[in-house]
């Protein structure tokens, strides 16, 4: 291929967000020549966007946080459907991760005695959220991105070239993880500035491409979050575990049509903000779940006393697991009590003073400011539920972030599943982020080392196949416009896949999805090769419906209620729903969803909490080597 | 409600281009970014533009909106009147790859040229401390979201690509501005940002504050403290201050203890508790222990005015005074600031001067002890 251009290296790492940042930083130390490709501009991914926070147990505001209860929470939002040894790792080593990062040139906010400051969030039960007023994850992104120039700094000494060893391919699309014999043997992109085709020759390659929420109508995703990478590991023949699992953040700006979706930041009701309807009544109290029912506040005084006094009362609904909260909107709305344009009332106004809103919050401030010509400081938000990250992903070996099934393939972040369950909670992405980008990275390294120099080589067949499938859509017959299909798959998803699930509706969806299928197929792009959206959106949207209809199949085969889940016909949990996760694959043609028990966790685990507990969650056997609870 | 806008975008590429009409339907509440998205979806289906985030927290949507740097993102349509045709081009400062797109390069080598942060060798991870109100400073600039619209309008390099070589342009700037002002930074940055930055081009326009989307304020916190900082042979047309460097082991817990017990010191003399020859040798040393280790010398300009004050340097310490308040810093530093101000307007006998410093002293801190210095309407009791 006369337009090809070729590069060799030793881990090859898709996406430059806090995974791939981290991933490739671990790899780069590990003496590994590191590419980092990315879709946008050096630091524009979409951890950028993150606001609230990254959760660590460090105990910083309250000394009585642990590891143990982090996992404890952890598995609790979940719904214990998480891998347990994701969250044991997790919550063992997110502090260590957030201290790296002050070493590396990061200033979160501080407590007063000059350690890293912590807010209160949904589901954490000790302020546990290092942050930097709301725009925590352009603090992690920059950090991360200023840590990789300063390799590049310390490269260009030793080998006058500061990109030797570590190289950034910005505006890079990969679009094929390309195989020797069974494992990894590089990649296929091409540039969107030029067009031009480009392959990587790397015997390990880390998936770090984060979600799927521009499949969905309503999100607070960006264009880059088209599922990339689960459907690179699907094709590459690994598998996606929990993909029916997608959290809807029960606050995005509903008003005005344009910016509907775009996130409000939990840390408006971290930091006291409440929801009300219409009648101007806080509606969450009447949505407590049983399993909550002893954790949070009973009353509107206890609630309010908790914020000073967290040691004495507990704490208010409004900061239950982001499910619970987005499905009691959903039902406030649905029952009419919603507000002018079908969302609820986010009140912050009346509970803070003006200027500490604007301190504490000066990004949501600017936002409404902005976008919707509100002023929090004075006025309610209206909010409603929006799609914002998935649970599923990725099958990954848990210490390694190896994938299941491929080996050379590895995965970190969003993209890889296991570690949030059924429901994460906010703040645990960006701590997952760093904790399994690290891991991926080293495990990739140690693979490489394994292999013992013998490199698997590329196959200029397939190369010519990659290239050829991402020329297609420029030879079409003119018949579809990849804009308009994409609307329609939002819809579909939005619609019948949404937060509150049908039988028939996804019955319904899949035939929608397979009646796009055949559309994207043909669809057509105009112009040329250079920097056209056109022709990149007609590639991502065979990714959107290979990972929509794994989303639809695994969602139509769980038959219960459980976190990012939600059976209109099923409504309740299910002890045995919680041994099984949906694992999928691909075939040439066709997804496959099998059942697979859930590894089960060790005594010294399941100890860490009250029977009582666990038997909302657990079978009598699962259970066995706890003392049976007084009650 | 909605409308049609007549629209005129730049399309073309490195080889040239030109600005081709649309009209094109606009709803309400949208913005400019919206808008482009219309045109792609429906009339021009190839037309570059980049973006991420939607809501002005990537930095990826820069271009010009009628010749003004923007976010596409975060300018709403209804800043236009209805009948205006809204023209949207590619940034100029950079070279175009396709319509709204542009190369934006230069600014990540200019990034690689910023030696990295430096800790303390030996601080582990873990037992960093820093107290709120020392890393707030960097904090602003660290809010800095690469939109580049700074750069694009410095007229130093908009028009100017000889200068590229030597300029790393505001964004920069204030990144050197961030790591001089971070508690636990070890390197000498000021010499550098003269020196290999071009500092010294930049004559203080602040262009480029004007159209930072994330209001830093570029100028007054990042550039003006660095030139006055800068001590150098060379004269730096914009500010021709020139000051003795000193050496320096930043540690911000000396720094604010000695600050505090200068500023007690200093107190006390202007209070009448002692005379200023009792305490002259103690504020000197404690002043220059917080000198030693201050990221900026603007952290210590009130104490460096009221200093000059009771020396009796009355133009040193009203010079101080200013650059105290240049600093926006707390409304209690501001008000000292005001307060040696009327002192030293009251010292010159210029009672208009006076009065007006003092009211201000009021203003940002009613009960300011200092305060009693003057009555009601400024003259002294
Ligand atoms: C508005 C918002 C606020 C949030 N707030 C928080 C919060 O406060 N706390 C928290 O913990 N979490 C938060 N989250 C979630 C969290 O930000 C994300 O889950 C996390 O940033 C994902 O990071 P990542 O590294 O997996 O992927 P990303 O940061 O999304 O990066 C993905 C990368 O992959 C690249 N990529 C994708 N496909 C390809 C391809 N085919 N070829 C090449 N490159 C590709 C992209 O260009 C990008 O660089 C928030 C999310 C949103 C949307
Ligand atoms: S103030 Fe200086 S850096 Fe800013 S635009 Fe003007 S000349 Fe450029
Ligand atoms: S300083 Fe402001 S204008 Fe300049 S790049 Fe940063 S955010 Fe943009
Ligand atoms: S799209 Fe992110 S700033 Fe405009």
């Amino acid at each position: 291929m006369t337009d090809l251009e070729r590069h060799s290296y030793d881990v090859v790492v898709i996406g430059a967000g806090g995974a791939g940042l981290r991933a490739a930083i671990e790899a780069r130390e590990q003496g590994k020549r590191t590419a980092i490709i990315c879709k946008s501009l050096f630091g524009k991914a979409h951890t950028v966007m993150a606001e609230g926070g990254i959760a660590a147990s460090m105990g910083n505001v309250n000394s009585k946080d642990s590891w143990q209860v982090h996992f404890r929470d952890t598995m609790r939002g979940g719904k214990f459907l998480n891998h347990w040894r994701m969250a044991e790792l997790h919550a063992k080593e997110a502090p260590q991760r957030v201290w790296e990062l002050e070493t590396w040139g990061a200033l979160f906010d501080r407590t007063p005695d000059g350690r890293i400051s912590q807010r209160n969030f949904g589901g954490h039960e000790y302020p546990r959220l290092a942050h930097v007023g709301d725009r925590t994850g352009l603090e992690l992104i920059r950090t991360l991105q200023q840590k990789i120039v300063s390799l590049q700094q310390e490269d260009e000494r030793e080998f006058g070239d500061p990109e030797a060893q570590l190289r950034v391919f910005a505006e890079c699309t990969i679009t094929e993880i390309l195989k020797d014999d069974g494992g990894v043997a590089g990649a296929f992109g091409y540039w969107r500035e030029s067009g031009r085709f480009i392959a990587f020759d790397a015997p390990a390659v880390i998936l770090a491409t984060g979600g799927i929420g521009k499949s969905f109508k309503v999100t607070s995703n960006s264009w880059e979050y088209t599922g990339d990478g689960h459907a690179l590991a699907l094709r590459a023949g690994g598998s996606l575990v929990n993909m029916e699992f997608i959290q809807f953040h029960p606050t995005g700006m509903v008003w005005p049509p344009s910016v509907k979706g775009i996130l409000v930041t939990e840390s408006v009701r971290g930091d006291g903000g409440v929801l009300k309807n219409a009648g101007g009544q806080r509606f969450m109290f009447d949505y407590v779940p049983d399993v909550f029912r002893d954790k949070y506040a009973h009353d509107e005084a206890e609630g309010d006393r908790w914020y000073t006094d967290p040691d004495n009362n507990r704490r208010p609904p409004e900061l239950l697991p982001r499910d619970e909260v987005a499905r009691a909107i959903n039902s406030e709305v649905k029952a009419g009590r919603g507000s002018p344009h079908g969302g609820v009332f986010l009140d912050v106004a009346s509970r803070l003073p003006a200027e500490t809103i604007r301190k504490k919050l000066p990004s949501m401030y600017h936002q409404f400011k902005e976008l919707a010509g509100v002023d929090i400081t004075a006025e309610p938000m209206e909010v409603g539920p929006t799609c914002h990250y998935v649970m599923g992903g990725v099958e990954v070996e848990p210490d390694t972030g190896a994938a299941v099934g491929v080996p050379g393939l590895f995965a970190a972040g969003e993209v890889a599943g296991g570690m949030h369950g059924s429901n994460r909670l906010g703040g645990n992405s960006l701590s997952d982020l760093l904790v399994f980008g690290r891991r991926a990275g080293l495990g990739a390294s140690t693979y490489v080392e394994g292999l013992d120099g013998a490199r698997p080589a590329v196959a200029g067949a397939d190369i010519d196949r990659a290239a050829a499938a991402a020329l297609a859509p420029f030879n079409g017959d003119g018949a579809e416009n990849p804009y308009t299909v994409h609307t329609e798959l939002q819809m579909t998803m939005n619609d019948l896949v949404g937060i509150i699930r049908r039988s028939e509706e996804m019955q319904d969806a899949l035939e929608k999805l397979d009646e796009l299928a055949v559309r994207a197929a043909a669809v057509t792009v105009e112009g040329h090769r250079q920097f056209n959206p056109g022709w990149h959106l007609a590639l991502d949207l065979d990714n959107m419906l290979l990972v929509s209809r794994c989303v639809a199949r695994a969602a139509l085969l769980r038959e219960e209620s459980r976190g990012g889940h939600t059976r209109e016909d099923y409504p309740l949990m299910s002890s045995e729903w919680r041994q099984v996760n949906l694992i999928c694959r691909a075939s040439a043609d066709d997804i496959s969803v099998a059942r697979q028990p859930l590894p089960s966790m060790p005594d010294e685990l399941l100890q860490l909490f009250e029977r009582d507990e666990l038997n909302k969650y657990m079978t009598d056997d699962e259970l066995t080597v706890l003392p049976k609870g007084d009650a | 409600m909605g409308y049609t806008a007549k629209f005129r975008v730049w399309r073309g590429t490195d080889e040239g281009g030109a600005l081709n009409d649309y009209d094109v339907d606009v709803n309400e509440g949208e913005v400019v970014l919206d808008v482009i998205h219309r045109l792609q979806a429906t009339q021009a289906p190839d037309l570059a533009v980049r973006w991420n985030c939607k809501a002005g927290k990537c930095g990826s949507c820069s271009a010009e909106i009628n010749g003004r740097p923007r976010l596409l993102c975060m300018t709403r349509m209804n800043t236009f009147d209805k009948s205006e045709t809204v023209t949207v081009t590619p940034l100029r400062a950079f070279p175009v790859i396709r319509d709204l797109v542009t190369n934006v390069s230069f600014n990540y080598q200019k990034a690689r040229e910023v030696p990295s942060f430096t800790p303390p060798p030996g601080l582990k991870p873990g037992d960093y401390r820093m107290q709120q109100i020392d890393v707030e400073r960097s904090q602003e600039f660290r809010k800095c979201i690469e939109c580049f619209l700074c750069q694009d309008t410095c007229h130093v390099i908009r028009d100017h690509e000889e200068n590229k070589p030597v300029f790393a342009g505001p964004r920069f700037f204030i990144r050197v501005a961030e790591l001089d002002m971070h508690p636990l930074d070890t390197l000498e940055r000021k010499h550098s940002a003269q020196e290999e930055f071009g500092l010294g081009y930049c004559n203080i326009t602040k262009c480029c504050t004007e159209v930072c989307p994330e209001g830093i304020h570029i100028t007054d916190n990042a550039i003006i403290p660095m030139k006055e900082r800068v001590v150098d042979a060379k004269y730096d047309p914009a500010f021709g201050l020139f000051r003795v460097l000193r050496a320096r082991s930043k540690s911000t817990k000396t720094m604010t203890e000695q600050a505090d017990r200068a500023w007690a010191l200093l107190r006390a003399v202007e209070d009448g508790e002692v005379a200023y020859a009792m305490v002259e040798d103690d504020v000197a040393e404690a002043m220059g222990q917080a000198k030693a280790v201050a990221s900026t010398g603007t952290v210590l300009a009130r104490l460096e005015a009221l200093d000059h004050f009771e020396a009796g340097r009355l133009d040193e310490a009203a010079a101080e005074a200013q650059a105290s308040l240049n600093w926006h810093r707390s409304a209690q530093e501001r008000s000292d600031a005001w307060v040696t101000l009327a002192r030293v307007y009251d010292a010159q006998e210029r009672p208009t001067a006076t009065v007006e410093a003092v009211e201000n002293a009021r203003r940002f801190w009613p009960d300011n002890p200092r305060l009693r210095h003057f009555d009601g309407d400024g003259a002294r009791p």
